[in-house]
């Protein structure tokens, strides 16, 4: 008796491997955008794999925390690398994501009936921006302590909540040892365990519901080239993944991620100093707007534009419903173009203009 | 006048035993998530700096309490002190020679050497402390 028919004559999985099977992805000029999600799974597994290594050496506590990066980086074979893939890999994956959502924003993917997969794809950017600013804190070098001075200040400005929600963030008034230890404990028990429910179900839904065409295409539907999931998709899909672990690897071996200097709680903020890319543009923004608008203070309407401008890219699939009738929404494309035009430009602007 | 069906009594028993229930387990936990208060003794002054330490033009953080402040000595020879913690998002300020001003790196906030804003997003002053000259020391403490 085959060992596969012993298993098979247990456990009835024969007709998941039939669901697999018989599943077809459309082809058109659209098909490369159904590529990026499986790009960020790949570097999310990445990171996975590499953060579990750094935890064999990492000690969270404002004492150690600095000098065990420095030990990984220079003593532990092989340790500057990990690193760096870690790091590189963090980068890359919020750039995926950031391009795996504006391009099914743009192709409205979200539409009638995906409305629960772009809202848990939305939870899990947000989760993603989660690691990465709790993961920044880690090494406990300046950049990082200030930056997560600036950043846990900014909940301080939620009405009513803000101050307890600061206090719960940083496990105390100031951001010190305590906050270094509860970061590290959103960064690799908390996050990790709601990521893993919402991909679960983000990647339920598509497995069940399939890939969304986009509507022009969506009458001719059934007349388009179909290529089989597994293995042809698949197998493009890791073809896919074999160069993003080359491009990784060579980012982190020609441009290994620095370590900086040790946090000092009394030391002033440094000239240029400046958050991950990626938060860029709110720290522009904060930088832009002046300090009080009317009678309310400038930051308080950074903070409610930027939470009423989540709320609203949250709730897109239920708000644009031209495209839930199956009618090009363009509202809602000029809308996004905006959006993506205000990041690119206030992130230049944030690397450009000198303070 | 209706009477309490069997049914909606159990339902409201089930009901208000399973929400003590979650409230025995989720108050602790609550509870846990915030961080005690630590006592601290109420400092309201310190010695920042020795005489002589300053360059003049010139400025340095010092602890005061838990919480970081800047001593400046200006051209004139006086000194000016004023918690570093910039009132925009908290950032430690740093004395810049060069413009004459107290500046933070974070989003490019201007004080004065009184401690006002001139520009920038900060949204108040600085607090200014007390200078004295105590022997060979510099006493900075809290206005009254």
């Amino acid at each position: 008796m085959k060992l596969s028919d012993w298993f098979f004559d247990r456990y009835a999985v024969q007709s998941w491997i039939d669901f697999f099977r018989k599943k077809y992805v459309p082809v058109h000029k659209h098909s490369i955008w159904y590529y990026t999600g499986g790009f960020c799974l790949f570097l999310f597994m990445v990171q996975v794999v590499t953060g579990i290594l750094l935890l064999l050496y990492y000690r969270p506590t404002a004492e150690a925390a600095f000098e065990s990066v420095q030990f990984i980086m220079t003593k532990v074979r092989f340790g500057w690398l990990i690193r760096s893939i870690h790091s590189w890999s963090a980068n890359l994956l919020i750039g995926a994501l950031f391009i795996h959502m504006f391009a099914k924003f743009f192709l409205k993917s979200y539409r009638k009936p995906r409305e629960l997969t772009w809202v848990s794809g939305m939870l899990l950017f947000l989760i993603f921006l989660g690691f990465g600013f709790s993961g920044y804190l880690l090494p406990w070098n300046e950049l990082a302590y200030t930056a997560t001075k600036v950043g846990t200040e900014m909940t301080n400005l939620v009405p009513f909540v803000g101050k307890y929600l600061l206090v719960f963030l940083r496990g105390g008034e100031q951001v010190s040892g305590a906050t270094l230890t509860r970061f590290f404990g959103f960064h690799v028990a908390v996050l990790p365990i709601i990521v893993t429910v919402i991909l679960a179900f983000h990647l339920l839904v598509i497995q069940i519901q399939g890939m969304s065409v986009p509507i022009k295409l969506e009458e001719h539907k059934s007349k388009l080239k179909q290529l089989p999931f597994f293995p042809d998709f698949m197998l493009h899909d890791m073809l896919g993944w074999l160069v993003a672990f080359g491009v990784l690897a060579a980012l982190a071996a020609l441009f290994p991620w620095e370590l900086g200097t040790k946090a000092d709680p009394f030391i002033p903020t440094p000239i240029g100093i400046h958050p991950e890319w990626y938060f860029v543009f709110t720290y522009q923004t904060l930088k832009l707007v002046p300090s009080r608008i009317f009678f309310i203070e400038g930051e308080v309407l950074v903070v409610f534009g930027l939470a009423v401008g989540i709320i609203f890219w949250l709730l897109v699939p239920f708000l644009d419903r031209k495209s839930n009738q199956g009618i090009p929404a363009k509202f809602f494309t000029i809308v996004g173009i905006i959006i993506v035009i205000y990041i690119i430009v206030t992130t230049i602007m944030g690397y450009v203009i000198p303070a | 006048m209706s009477i309490l069906s069997r049914r909606k009594f159990l339902n409201f028993s089930l009901i208000s035993s399973l929400g003590s229930l979650a409230a025995v387990i989720f108050y602790p936990i609550i509870r846990f998530l915030m961080p005690p208060k630590t006592p601290q003794a109420a400092q309201t002054e310190v010695v920042a700096a020795k005489v002589g330490e300053l360059q003049l033009d010139s400025g340095k953080i010092f602890k005061f309490g838990n919480e970081p402040g800047i001593l400046i000595l200006q051209e004139d020879g006086t000194y000016k002190a004023f918690t570093a913690i910039c009132t925009h998002l908290g950032c430690i300020v740093q004395y810049r020679a060069d413009l004459n001003i107290i500046w933070c790196g974070c989003h490019n906030g201007k004080y004065d050497l009184f401690g006002k804003v001139i520009s920038g997003p900060p949204p108040l002053p600085l607090t200014e402390y007390n200078v004295t000259v105590i022997n060979d020391n510099i006493v900075v403490s809290k206005k009254a």
